[in-house]
């Protein structure tokens, strides 16, 4: 095994490890395709990060952030449903990438480029895709708990406006990683395949997180091997081998 | 005579810029079952968020004990659940209730332990407003505060949940404040009852004594025959 797939097998295990374990979340808050606009609105800092030649997720996460900020303040104020919200964004993140990106560039920004991954990039790809899984874990329940009522939460004395900005942050964290495994206009993928293949064949929340976890590295193992193989670019390939998994979940569903 | 647990004067809600609930004084004492009574629009809701701290309020607000509360608000209904794989189990650990204290309380409110491990999702309407009242009896508070528990479910569901309820209210010395715009509720549970109208009147006392005919135009209006007749 080359050092370089090693580097690229290591971060998009971490990514897609952590993404998948968010994805849970995301899929019970109806949010999984929350993560869709945030990744287009990362294109315009995937588009920096190439002209200036960066990593990916760092021109990929300031615009992350800025999204999210958008998206928070926009509940707030006008109460829309998040779907609504959802809709706006990623249009006006599309419309602000094609300005800025040079299409002769597009590719990487718009596939991920996980099989050129450094070893800076893979480093920050294990510690920040651990520090994810650990903000979920610690704040799964509180979570979980303020989705099925905000109100019976806050009288358990849960700070409900903390662990929304850790499961916010965790977003970000995870869109602009995803933006090197996949691109920028699949990172929904990464949260909504894997946990929505886990909910098909789980019925505890435990069984819930760890197979969607799983289901999630094992994509990303698989789409990066068979890129190696057949010399296909990794991101497409990753989200494939997720969207088969999730075939085979189907027939398994208990509705 | 009971203590006092909770002592409520000269108390105002306001949201966004308009009154909702004006000048009302009532107390609780402990081991009351109390009924916040009123029809749609009256803010028997906006009152409950005010009391356990969820909506700002003025004017006065004693405990005279330190609550443990539980509270079971309005529409918590089983789609919110039902998306997700949780099992029974998974919903008491939400409130970090330990194993054996779970099928203390399944068994206090007629569920059977083979419950534990099934998809709460996936009970009955009936059973999960059982599991529900479990859930919220769980964290042993001394008060209850209970948001139309009955909404979701039939009628038959309804008196079983009510005479379930006040079971427990006995067998637990249980202090319960209940909102719902049911009548028979009132007649058939309550030691107290408080009235809300959307006109600002408001009763406060044992309910066979305040819940004169007059009054219960003041509350319904025109309409109250025709309202307990559809219930």
């Amino acid at each position: 095994m080359t050092d370089q797939l090693l580097l690229s097998l290591v971060s998009g295990i971490f990514i897609a490890g952590s993404a998948a374990y968010l994805g849970t979340l995301m899929l019970s808050k109806r949010m999984a395709i929350v993560a869709g606009p945030l990744g287009h609105l990362a294109l315009p800092g995937a588009a920096l990060a190439l002209i200036y030649g960066f990593s990916l997720s760092l021109g990929a996460f300031p615009f992350v952030i800025l999204g999210i900020i958008v998206i928070w303040l926009l509940e707030i104020r006008t109460k829309l449903p998040m779907e609504a919200l959802t809709a706006i964004v990623f249009a006006a993140g599309v419309g602000i990438a094609f300005l800025f990106l040079p299409i002769d560039k597009a590719e990487a920004a718009l596939i991920g480029n996980i099989s050129q991954v450094s070893i800076y990039e893979t480093l920050a790809s294990i510690v920040l895709g651990t520090a994810v899984f650990f903000g979920v874990n610690r704040s799964y329940s509180k979570i979980i708990l303020a989705n099925i009522n905000e109100d019976i939460a806050k009288t358990q004395g849960i700070n409900v406006k903390l662990y929304n900005l850790i499961y916010l942050g965790s977003i970000a964290i995870i869109v602009a990683l995803g933006v090197d495994l996949v691109g920028g206009i699949m990172t929904a993928a990464l949260v909504a395949i894997p946990a929505s293949a886990a909910r098909n064949v789980t019925k505890s929340l435990k069984q819930f997180g760890v197979t969607s976890g799983l289901f999630g590295i094992l994509s990303a193992i698989i789409g990066i091997l068979a890129s190696k193989l057949i010399g296909l670019p990794a991101g497409p390939l990753v989200i494939i081998a997720s969207a088969i998994i999730f075939l085979i979940t189907v027939p398994l569903a208990k509705v | 005579m009971s203590d006092v647990l909770l002592e409520v004067k000269n108390y105002n809600v306001a949201l966004d810029g308009s009154t909702i609930i004006s000048n009302i004084n009532f107390s609780v004492n402990e081991g009351e079952f109390l009924t916040i009574l009123g029809p749609n629009g009256s803010g028997k809701t906006v009152l409950i968020k005010s009391l356990l701290g969820l909506l700002p309020y003025a004017g006065e607000l004693k405990w005279h004990k330190k609550p443990r509360i539980g509270y079971l608000p309005q529409g918590l209904n089983q789609s919110s659940v039902r998306d997700m794989p949780m099992t029974v189990k998974d919903f008491f650990a939400l409130k970090k209730v330990k194993y054996e204290e779970i099928f203390k309380y399944l068994d206090l409110v007629g569920l059977e332990s083979k419950v534990f491990d099934k998809k709460a999702g996936f009970l009955s309407g009936g059973e999960f407003q059982r599991m529900l009242i479990a859930w919220v009896l769980s964290t042993n508070p001394n008060i209850l505060f209970l948001d139309e528990p009955t909404t979701a479910i039939d009628v038959a569901g309804e008196e079983t949940i009510y005479s379930l309820l006040g079971e427990i209210w006995k067998s637990q010395k249980l202090t319960i404040l209940n909102v719902t715009h049911d009548l028979n509720i009132v007649f058939a549970r309550s030691t107290h009852v408080l009235c809300l109208t959307r006109l600002g009147h408001r009763c406060f006392g044992v309910p066979e004594e305040i819940l004169t005919p007059a009054v219960l135009r003041d509350i319904y209006g025109s309409d109250i025959k025709f309202y307990k007749h559809n219930k």
